[in-house]
């Protein structure tokens, strides 16, 4: 099979505003736009098997046995696979992999992949499915945290006693003296359904075994290659030399692809074991069921506060109905307590977390990692306290600002700190104090605040490496390109990379292209999670454009025949300080580059120092990064106050991301945090009846339609971080989990109704305003059946 | 069972032997390699395979083939004419009315029809038109920033 091409990016329009701080299009939005782009699914591979698998119909069971005799026997079928395929089991936590490709011995959800085909077409791989035997032993199944961890429940994993996965308890400062020293403590619960990705591409992925050479190569839609590559390694037993991952265009992630997900290791298997090439299509239910998404959450919320607004204490208990496996659940546990520090000055924190096993598909990153339910749950009780003490909202979150530089009490640094300037704008273009509590009935507002990282100062696959290496070659035709492993997927982050080498080098981006996410040809990458790329990637890309220019200034002084220092570098041209009408044109300073060398490839990398890597407590490293983003937002809605329908009519978001490298790209990327997190306010939850997914479908989870959304006004606040590149930070997460809280006060605000359980769904609003329980959990998903 | 259909795509008549129960996306993607139109749910939920059939909007999905015949069918990769960005294309790419791109073709085909039947739509009409498709990038602000653009609208009421 020929591979199919790889992305290339040419950048047309000249004329353009150079570098950074330009509303530049995306340098890969014409494929979009044309219909070019090629996605996984739409990878030429002529001849490629059709690749299926069939799940596990029980939620919880011993797998006695998997027959697939009948199904090898079927003429058309070139490989059955079982969990026998596969006994090393992979997860994205080195020290927390459990779970298996293909199960083995006990399947653990309604969907866990059992076996695995590839036939000569879709109808052939369906029958063989059909032809495949399981015989099991049913045991009980639990699908929430609180069934799961009665005294006499079985264990999904024998080692985690409590179907406990990870409990998490720690305090900072002292909360018994805070809650002492506080006028007001209050304490209430908070619940947040479990949510999902809902990217708009399916999942996908092509794998071809190269027998003769024992090679395997696979295209999929992963953010994070370089994490599909070492699971590959591991689970098929490989060289890692021996596997070659690729990244084609993709359709959004949002944390659903950081893990290495089974398709992808399944594919790979069926692949080597037809010793061809497979193409696995996942449909939108399979896509549904890979899940990894925003656990179901319970949260005890307790601050302490004196009577002008300070918070004294805050005691948090969390509670995540993890799913069936471990994938990065100890991170997201670990997050919801670390993030409660670094938005506001609080003198005492303590934090008990408990992610907890059940028999629902697996849990995992999901924009804003682990850090927006326990928000929603924070701002929730700091506007309901500031309501008690007769405090404006806004004027209660001034009242607890960090002062940057500073260190929080558990170990994070915050080096920048727009978020004032934040308050101030979204106070202002609200009309906040002219309007707030005066929109009669029905109408209201509400407002938050949140905050997410610039990347994960210690990564979880901790090697020792820089944490971003990027590669620049320059050649005999004056181009150059920019090589690297950073997944875009969708935010933009190759645009990003090239608008800071554009910006260093100073020439016209039609002598750039960049190339991505080939691990032949790019360097390795950590991958998109974490919003790390603009941080990370960015400051490698920036040191590497330097690297270049520092030889490119010494070829036109030996061309001008002056020193380094009088050299004038005009990008497109260089000239010296003593005669600027004598100017050598950049292909004329390439050519002097490369007379001792040839081509050259310059390389750039950034790296995290120790001191930003986190508190020494365990667990501590999550939470840490260079840069946190800051946000504040205003929500205005209306309320039918006949059929509870809640309307989002208007938004009001202020971005502190440091520096705006592309401010259009910026722009969008908080709309669309924004208006991601209004679908988990308003319409979005998974729903499991006895297991069985009922919501697998973009129509029965309720993905917000261009009718309901609103306009979402966008301000960037420019805080200039001193360890960004330009001074940027992360854009894309931070804004989101503000918004659910905003929503409730605005709903408070039009109702005089506070609801403290998402999504605040129109059965929920009518319920309240006719007396019924705001809080009400639909019974399916609250409780344990045996 | 295969039975010959005629029609066009993109302005070029085709004649093809194709099984009854085909797919019009099945068609346009294996058989003639329009992989452009997309399948993002498993039928008529989330439109990413919206397709022009004779200048009003369908989801390829969600039709069969022979269904269509004798008709003009038109797909993003039909819309950019000698290499140019066609207005909607251009004015999505320039107001970042895409993100990852994967609902991008279906969306801009979806204001293509919109546009052809009413030039100068306003917000409400704008929303009403894309009702059926489903984005998860973008919040759908910058996508009706970019239809307004490609429509001249030059102010945008509700």
């Amino acid at each position: 099979m020929n591979a199919p091409e790889r992305k290339v990016v040419t950048l047309a329009p000249a004329g353009l505003p150079h570098g950074v701080g330009a509303r530049l299009p995306f340098v890969d939005g014409i494929e979009k736009v044309t219909g070019t782009a090629r996605y996984t699914a739409d990878l030429p591979a002529g001849g490629a098997l059709f690749g299926k698998i069939l799940r596990s119909p029980y939620a919880h069971a011993d797998l006695l046995e998997v027959d697939v005799s009948a199904a090898l026997a079927l003429p058309g079928v070139r490989a059955v696979i079982t969990g026998d395929e596969c006994d090393m089991p992979y997860g994205v936590i080195p020290i927390a992999q459990n779970e298996f490709p293909l199960a083995r011995g006990r399947v653990r959800y309604i969907g866990d992949p059992v076996a695995a085909v590839a036939a000569i077409d879709e109808a052939t791989a369906d029958a063989a499915l059909a032809l495949i035997r399981l015989r099991v032993r049913e045991l009980p199944a639990y699908f929430s945290a609180a069934a799961a961890r009665q005294p006499d429940a079985v264990l999904l994993h024998d080692n985690k006693p409590g179907n406990i996965e990870r409990a998490v308890h720690n305090e900072f400062g002292d909360t018994a003296a805070g809650f002492a020293a506080a006028d007001l403590v209050r304490e209430d619960n908070y619940e947040c359904a479990e949510v999902h990705h809902a990217m708009m591409e399916p999942n996908a992925a092509l794998a071809t075994y190269d027998a003769e050479r024992g090679h395997l190569t696979l295209w999929s839609v992963t953010q994070v290659p370089y994490y599909v590559h070492l699971t590959l390694a591991r689970c098929l037993k490989m060289e890692a030399a021996h596997i070659r991952v690729i990244k084609p265009f993709i359709g959004g992630g949002f944390g659903h692809r950081t893990e290495s997900l089974n398709f992808e290791v399944i594919c790979a298997m069926l692949a080597r074991a037809a010793r061809g090439t497979v193409r696995l299509l996942q449909t939108r239910e399979e896509t549904f069921l890979s899940h990894r998404g925003r656990p179901e959450s319970h949260i005890r919320m307790k601050l302490g506060m004196t009577a002008d607004g300070r918070l004294t204490a805050c005691e948090a208990e969390v509670v995540q109905r993890g799913g069936a496996y471990g994938g990065y659940g100890l991170v997201t546990i670990l997050y919801s307590g670390a993030l409660l520090n670094g938005l506001y000055d609080i003198p005492a924190v303590k934090y008990d977390g408990y992610r907890v096993y059940a028999n629902t598909p697996a849990c995992g990153a999901m924009r804003g990692h682990g850090t927006v339910n326990i928000r929603f749950a924070f701002e929730s009780q700091l506007d309901v306290m500031a309501a008690e003490l007769g405090l404006d909202p806004i004027e209660v979150r001034r009242r607890n600002l960090l002062k940057a530089p500073t260190d929080t009490i558990n170990g994070l640094k915050v080096m920048s700190y727009g978020l004032p300037e934040c308050l101030d704008w979204v106070e202002a273009a609200s009309a906040w104090q002219a309007r707030k509590g005066k929109l009669g009935k029905g109408r209201g507002l509400g407002m938050a605040c949140s905050h997410f990282v610039s990347g994960s100062a210690k990564p979880v696959h901790w090697s020792g490496e820089p944490h971003a290496v990027i590669i620049l070659k320059l050649d005999f035709d004056a181009s150059v390109t920019i090589l690297t492993g950073a997944s875009d997927i969708g935010q933009g982050s190759s645009t990003i990379i090239t608008q800071v080498v554009a910006e260093v080098l100073g020439i016209d981006y039609s002598r750039i292209r960049i190339i991505a996410n080939d691990s032949a040809i790019t360097p390795k990458d950590n991958g998109s999670y974490s919003s790390r790329v603009t941080f990370m990637v960015g400051n490698a890309a920036a040191n590497a454009a330097e690297n270049l220019k520092r030889i490119l200034v010494a070829a036109a002084a030996k061309r001008l025949e002056v020193d380094e220092a009088e050299v004038v570098w005009l990008g497109e041209a260089a000239c010296s300080v003593a005669d600027p009408q004598r100017q050598i044109p950049f292909a004329e300073v390439t050519e002097e580059a490369l007379v001792a060398t040839g081509t050259l490839t310059i390389k750039g990398s950034f790296t995290c120092p120790a001191e930003f890597q986190g508190g020494k407590q365990r667990g501590g490293a999550v939470g840490s990064t260079m840069g946190f983003s800051y946000a504040a937002q205003a929500v205005e809605v209306s309320v039918d106050l006949d059929l509870g329908k809640v309307t989002v009519e208007k938004v009001w978001a202020a971005i502190d991301c440091g520096f705006a490298i592309n401010p259009m790209s910026v722009e969008g990327q908080v709309q669309g945090a924004v208006w991601m997190g209004m679908g988990q306010a308003i319409s979005e939850e998974t729903v499991y009846e006895n297991g069985h997914h009922m919501a697998a479908n973009m129509l029965d989870y309720r993905v917000p339609t261009i009718v309901e959304s609103p306009d979402i006004e966008v301000h960037i606040v420019e805080s200039i971080d001193p360890n960004g590149p330009f001074g940027a930070k992360e854009a894309s997460e931070g804004p989101l989990s503000g918004f659910m809280s905003a929503l409730a006060a605005a709903v408070e605000d039009a109702t005089g109704q506070r609801f403290r359980a998402l999504p605040i769904t129109a059965v929920r609003v009518f319920d309240a305003l006719n007396q019924k329980t705001p809080a009400a959990r639909p019974a399916a998903s609250a409780e344990g059946a045996a | 069972m295969k039975s010959i259909l005629r029609l066009s795509v993109n302005g070029k008549p085709r004649e093809d032997a194709v099984a009854d129960n085909t797919l019009l996306i099945d068609y346009l993607r294996d058989a003639l390699g329009l992989t452009g139109t997309k399948q993002g749910c498993d039928g008529g939920e989330c439109g990413a395979c919206t397709v022009l059939v004779d200048s009003r909007p369908r989801l390829a999905c969600s039709t069969l083939a022979h269904s269509v015949a004798g008709s003009e069918i038109e797909t993003i990769e039909g819309l950019s004419h000698a290499g140019n960005l066609s207005r909607l294309q251009r004015a999505f790419h320039e107001h970042l009315g895409t993100q990852c791109g994967f609902c991008t073709p279906g969306m801009i085909m979806a204001a293509e029809a919109l546009l052809r039947s009413n030039p100068h739509p306003q917000r409400a009409q704008i929303k009403a038109a894309l009702a059926g498709n489903l984005c998860r990038c973008t919040g759908y602000v910058k996508i009706i920033e970019s239809v307004a653009a490609a429509s001249a609208t030059t102010e945008l009421s509700a």
